[in-house]
């Protein structure tokens, strides 16, 4: 340490922090201003039952296996068919946000555009338990999950249009 | 009569003002960190934020570890923090205006102010807990090694004003003591910061090495008196440095006392400031800063007060 570099080192320590003392702080007051988010920040995953096919492809897929799918078959008679259409059914829908590790493999892996990220973030609970999310929460969070970003002006039109 | 008021008003300054500068310090060091600090206590920017510290402090459960050496570790925080208030009785706040004035003063003051940190070694030593010892071995370590160059910067403003009493030397003090007895400030200040175990000396305490060295035995008030403890530290520390180096109760327009306040908390900001600024010394650093720095300049100061005395005289 030599003396000269030392002291220098020090002065310019403190006027660092002399001078950010001096600026207006721009810190965000969190709880009393939401914070806005980009719109691909992953808060939380929510589930359009609609769209679900229960090809159980999230559920196999998820790495910390920490979606739970139940189902069962409806058949419905079809009118002018040999056969009765056999369809599945969503009995239970939940995903253990204990566990999750928000990889977002689910989301990219669903076929049927039934899982999407929501910047939505302020589910913490008191229990670990209450962590495991079933579909009517799943389904409420689907609403916050914002418009998909318009197409690049000059990029090529989507296939189904073209 | 006037000794009893004297006495309760140190009292109600040793309770508040270490208050008022632990709220400072939450505040400067948001700003310094570009941060809020605590915002919601009380209202208006968190001002009731360490009196409600003090209620959670005192809702928590006082515990004594079984192995502890019972009587010396209940004993610990009131050591800590007793001397700090014994310290502020002897400092003038203006002329006349000392709860008790000593002829010996400044002696007594420096004597008193090292008991403080007898509480901290007590504290390391009855915890029976290893980190405790290390930080407690560490406050002793650090109190030996910065004892030496506190007591000779003081000597040499004693020296300089021809006395001791505290009162006496503010009377002696002239403008140009800023520029021959800079020296003994600076080590007077940086030796008090060290011995208050403040960052960045704050080796003995070092929250993520030894998990709070002597503290870490400590629960709800008794741990509460520590930190008072160092605040009132910094109370004293400031108001020391003031009266010996800054002309004390001296300046113009304002009142002694108001003056006297303002350079106190001029030299917390002074503490504070450096705490943010300044992350913490290596064990060896803190010993060399002492030795190879703080002692030399300290001796060196003390015969440049010596020779100018005798060619003014
Ligand atoms: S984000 Fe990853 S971990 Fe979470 S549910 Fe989806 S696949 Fe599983
Ligand atoms: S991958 Fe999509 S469609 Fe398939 S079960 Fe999961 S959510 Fe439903």
């Amino acid at each position: 340490m030599s003396g000269r570099r030392a002291g220098l080192g020090l002065a310019k320590g403190l006027a660092v922090t002399l001078r950010t003392m001096m600026k207006r702080s721009v810190t965000r007051q969190y709880p009393d201003v939401s914070p806005d988010l980009a719109p691909r920040s992953r808060g939380v995953i929510a589930l359009f039952e609609e769209n679900c096919t229960v090809c159980m492809l999230c559920a196999r897929e998820c790495p910390d296996w920490c979606i739970y799918i139940d189902s069962h078959k409806e058949t419905l008679p079809a009118e002018g068919s040999a056969r009765p259409r056999a369809r599945n059914t969503l009995d239970r829908f939940a995903i253990d946000y204990a566990l999750c590790m928000y990889c977002g493999i689910c989301v990219e892996v669903c076929p049927f555009d039934a899982l999407f990220w929501s910047p939505e973030f302020e589910y913490a609970a008191y229990d670990i338990a209450e962590l495991t999310h079933e579909r009517e929460r799943l389904r409420e969070w689907m609403w916050t999950v914002p418009p998909p970003p318009a197409h690049e002006p000059n990029a090529d039109p989507p296939k189904e249009l073209r | 009569m006037r000794d009893v008021v004297a006495l309760v008003l140190v009292t109600v300054a040793f309770l508040t003002l270490p208050l008022v500068i632990g709220q400072a310090e939450h505040k400067v060091m948001a700003h310094m960190q570009g941060r809020l600090g605590p915002m919601y206590a009380g209202g208006f920017h968190g001002w009731a934020q360490l009196i409600a510290d003090g209620v959670k402090f005192a809702q928590k459960e006082d515990t004594v570890p079984a192995r502890a050496d019972r009587r010396v570790f209940l004993l610990a925080p009131g050591v800590a923090l007793v001397p700090y208030l014994v310290v502020l009785a002897v400092v003038p706040v203006g002329p006349g205006q000392v709860a008790v004035d000593l002829s010996l003063g400044l002696f007594f003051a420096l004597a008193v102010m090292g008991i403080g940190v007898i509480g901290s070694i007590m504290a390391g030593w009855a915890s029976a807990n290893k980190y405790s010892l290390l930080g407690g071995m560490r406050v002793a370590a650090q109190l030996v090694s910065y004892e030496l160059p506190m007591v000779l910067a003081a000597a040499s403003f004693a020296m300089a004003a021809g006395t001791l009493s505290l009162s006496g030397i503010v009377e002696e003090w002239r403008w140009y003591w800023l520029f021959w007895q800079a020296g003994a400030a600076a080590v007077f200040f940086v030796a008090g910061l060290a011995e208050l175990r403040r960052p960045p000396f704050d080796m003995p305490v070092a929250d993520s090495e030894v998990i709070f060295g002597p503290y870490t035995e400590y629960g709800g008030l008794r741990f509460a008196f520590f930190l008072l403890a160092e605040y009132a530290g910094i109370l004293v520390l400031c108001s020391l440095t003031t009266v010996l180096y800054l002309g004390g109760w001296k300046g113009p327009f304002l009142p002694d006392v108001v003056w006297t306040l303002i350079k106190i908390f001029a030299l917390a900001f002074v503490v504070i400031w450096v705490r943010v600024s300044f992350p913490r010394m290596r064990e060896d650093q803190l010993q060399r800063l002492a030795w190879v720095w703080l002692v030399p300049i300290s001796l060196a100061q003390l015969a440049l007060t010596g020779v100018v005395k005798v060619v003014l005289a």
